[in-house]
């Protein structure tokens, strides 16, 4: 009797330091709004998520929810990651905000980070990223090389992230070219290859010759490669796809921030926070300037140096909203509230924001 | 050779009410045999599936947020479906009620009481109603198919909430995001036991609707000519019931059922109106209808079961590491082998080996 209780002990004591031992891996979890493959938004998360474990190895283990809906259904999707022990929560989509927060008073001990939100709490921190200074750049290019002096831009959704973009393209082509056209379409979704190709299409019937997109495919640049014109990637590079075609792409570089803030949870230093980073701390980064003559590239990489030694700044004045009014005087900057919360065009672009 | 489906004289009164079972039977082996070529073990990626997510408390909190709207729709579906009246356009009506119920919190945010709630409901039930009505009218008046009316509608009513919360009813507080503002406490649909989890009352408004309705469809004269229009228009005729006046009956109940639903969606689990508030309820309940039988009370369970199949994807995604593609792998075999159980309960399969002999049919 004796022996076995022993022997039950001993057995017990090594279930237990197993136990103990898978312990030490931090869990951390990842909540996409769209699938890993989409080649844009989602990708480059899970992209930041395989170089978070590549970067911690065996201190880490992650895992990850892919097409979750915003709304109902985000709040026990993040739950269940919770409760399934990750002590660190990416939510990359700013559906899942109010989500978030629900959960997060739920479990006061688990670590939240979303994705270009607003709301913060003790343990729930947002981040986001400048994409518009890179659509700058994007716009000084279109502006040279455009012949027809008119781009198209497919947009997902008026949101001000994606205003900001659309101005930032703008200023950044009028500064070459002050009578430069923008031509904007509104696909009302993030990833939605048969809306994004059909949008490409109608652009260029109409007379575009160059496309930029802030939507998660890889539809337009492949219609744009179809047709001879030149077009910009978006989130990810996507020469693959358009080898002769893309100019550059704004990459979205998540791995930085998801290996330093779960580093800061293992060591016991995170700390709620908001960030809005841009080049200058890479969360945005430039796909190689390809497919354009050399003096194009040098002054794309000569604004990339300015905007990244924060020497130039995307949003100075003057500028003037579309109704004519001053928005920024010379040499004024706008704040971070002033552009979080975009909702009007500069001057110039010819298309009615949906309100 | 042709393969041929001869109606069978007589159909098997056991096998029709064991088909729902034989198809969950089939479904879970079909799943078993998908998880292995995944390489994943069957046994456990079943378990993960189908158990797990009754184990827990909070999990079958979930089961119950999930299964409420599902359950809601299709009983108002089966009756719509027992007539033979079409209305595949319950997602639409369900946002039309979502967006009617919704006037007062978004609107009058100071009017805070305890009518708060129940007028919400109401307009919710009135507004789905009267986005079902558009398509009967125009069955009933203008003889125009109503499964295509009710499923173009869908997007109308889409748009129509894509619109309203980026326009007129944007939150103000809200940085410009795309969303109204946060319901105030007395337009919350009150969760029925929060200690625990977040079921909130309208799993039992779709209960309670699951009850009435089953009662109507077999204890009534209502559902008695339900079931006759439905079963042949020209003895419902010589019968003396208006089959235009059907259609308007039951597309109204159902689409007041529908718009319950998206109010009780968004008044409970949500508190606010966002551009998309359902991942396709409308469309999964029909499914949910089918397999219940058109039988509000088989609904009930069909239900729980198609809930239980979201949970599980999202389980299995965590617990294996399989995509969330599976759960509408499973959802769509279900449906699969109802169908085929019922078809091969009903007609018996015939090879013809000879391409000139003619079948003797039977005529149904």
């Amino acid at each position: 009797m004796r022996k076995m209780f022993l022997a039950l002990a001993a057995a017990a004591s090594v279930a237990f330091a197993g136990a103990a031992h898978a312990e030490e891996k931090l869990k951390v979890g990842f909540i996409y709004i769209g699938p890993p493959g989409d080649f844009g938004w989602t990708y480059q998360h899970d992209q930041g998520r395989k170089a978070l474990e590549a970067a911690l190895g065996d201190k880490v283990e992650t895992t990850y929810l892919e097409n979750v809906p915003e709304g109902a259904d985000a709040e026990r999707s993040i739950e269940r990651l919770a409760r399934a022990g990750n002590k660190l929560i990416f939510a990359t989509s700013f559906g899942y905000m109010d989500a978030v927060m629900k959960v997060a008073k739920k479990f006061p001990d688990v670590k939240f980070e979303h994705a270009t939100g607003y709301k913060t709490a003790e343990n729930v921190s947002v981040y986001n990223s400048r994409f518009y200074e890179g659509r700058y750049i994007q716009g000084q290019i279109a502006a040279k090389m455009s012949k027809a002096g008119v781009a198209g831009y497919i947009a997902s959704v008026p949101i001000p992230e994606v205003v900001q973009g659309i101005n930032s393209f703008m200023l950044g082509a009028q500064s070459v070219n002050p009578d430069f056209k923008v031509k904007v379409v509104w696909v009302n979704s993030w990833f939605d290859p048969g809306k994004e190709a059909d949008a490409a299409k109608a652009l260029i019937d109409q007379g575009v010759d160059i496309i930029t997109q802030h939507t998660d495919s890889t539809a337009a640049m492949q219609v744009a490669a179809e047709r001879g014109i030149k077009a910009f990637g978006q989130a990810s590079d996507m020469i693959k796809f358009g080898p002769t075609t893309q100019l550059t792409s704004i990459v979205d570089n998540w791995s930085p921030y998801y290996i330093e803030r779960t580093k800061a949870v293992l060591d016991g230093t995170w700390k709620s926070q908001n960030v809005f980073h841009g080049m200058k701390e890479g969360f945005v980064v430039m796909a190689p300037y390809t497919n354009m003559p050399d003096d194009v590239k040098k002054m794309a990489e000569e604004t990339q140096a300015k905007i990244t030694s924060g020497a130039f700044k995307p949003f100075t004045g003057p500028i003037k909203k579309q109704d004519g009014s001053v928005w920024l005087k010379q040499g004024e900057t706008a704040d971070d509230a002033a552009i979080l919360g975009m909702n009007f065009y500069v001057a110039g672009i010819d298309d009615k924001l949906p309100q | 050779m042709r393969i041929e489906l001869v109606r069978r004289p007589q159909h098997s009164v056991l096998f029709s009410a064991l088909s729902p079972l034989i198809a969950l039977a089939l479904t879970l082996v079909a799943g078993a045999i998908l998880f292995a070529l995944m390489g994943k073990p069957p046994l456990h990626g079943l378990y993960v599936y189908f158990v797990e997510p009754l184990t827990e408390v909070w999990s079958l909190h979930e089961l119950m947020v999930k299964a409420a709207p599902l359950i809601l729709i299709a009983a108002g579906l089966a009756l719509c479906f027992r007539s033979n009246n079409w209305n595949i356009g319950a997602e639409g009506q369900f946002i039309a009620g979502a967006i009617a119920g919704s006037i007062l919190p978004v609107m009058f945010p100071d009017f805070q009481s305890w009518a708060v709630l129940p007028l919400m409901l109401l307009m919710g039930m009135a507004g789905g109603a009267a986005y079902a009505g558009i398509p009967a009218f125009l069955k009933v008046r203008f003889n125009t198919n109503e499964i295509l009316t009710s499923l173009m509608l869908v997007y109308v009513a889409q748009y129509f909430l894509d619109w309203i919360v980026r326009g007129p009813w944007r939150n103000p507080q809200g940085y410009n995001f795309p969303e109204t503002r946060q319901f105030n406490d007395s337009a919350i649909l009150p969760e029925i036991w929060s200690a625990s989890g977040r079921a909130h009352w309208g799993i039992v408004l779709a209960l309670v609707a699951a009850v009435v309705l089953w009662f109507v469809l077999s204890r009534t004269m209502k559902g008695f000519e339900v079931r006759v229009l439905g079963a042949s228009p020209r003895a419902g005729r010589f019968a003396g019931f208006s089959a235009g006046k059907m259609t308007f009956f039951v597309f109204l109940v159902s689409g007041a059922c529908a718009g319950l639903a998206g109010i009780a969606e968004v008044s409970g689990a949500i508190g606010q109106l966002r551009p998309s508030i359902s991942p396709g309820y409308g469309f999964t309940a029909i499914i949910v209808a089918f397999l219940g039988r058109l039988n509000p009370l088989g609904i009930v369970a069909a239900g729980f079961v198609l809930a239980l199949s979201y949970l599980g994807g999202e389980a299995a995604q965590v617990a294996i590491g399989i995509s969330e593609k599976s759960a509408r792998i499973f959802q769509g075999m279900i449906l699969f082998f109802v169908l085929a159980s019922d078809t091969l309960i009903h007609y018996r399969i015939r090879l013809i080996f000879s391409p000139k002999a003619k079948p003797a049919q039977e005529k149904s």
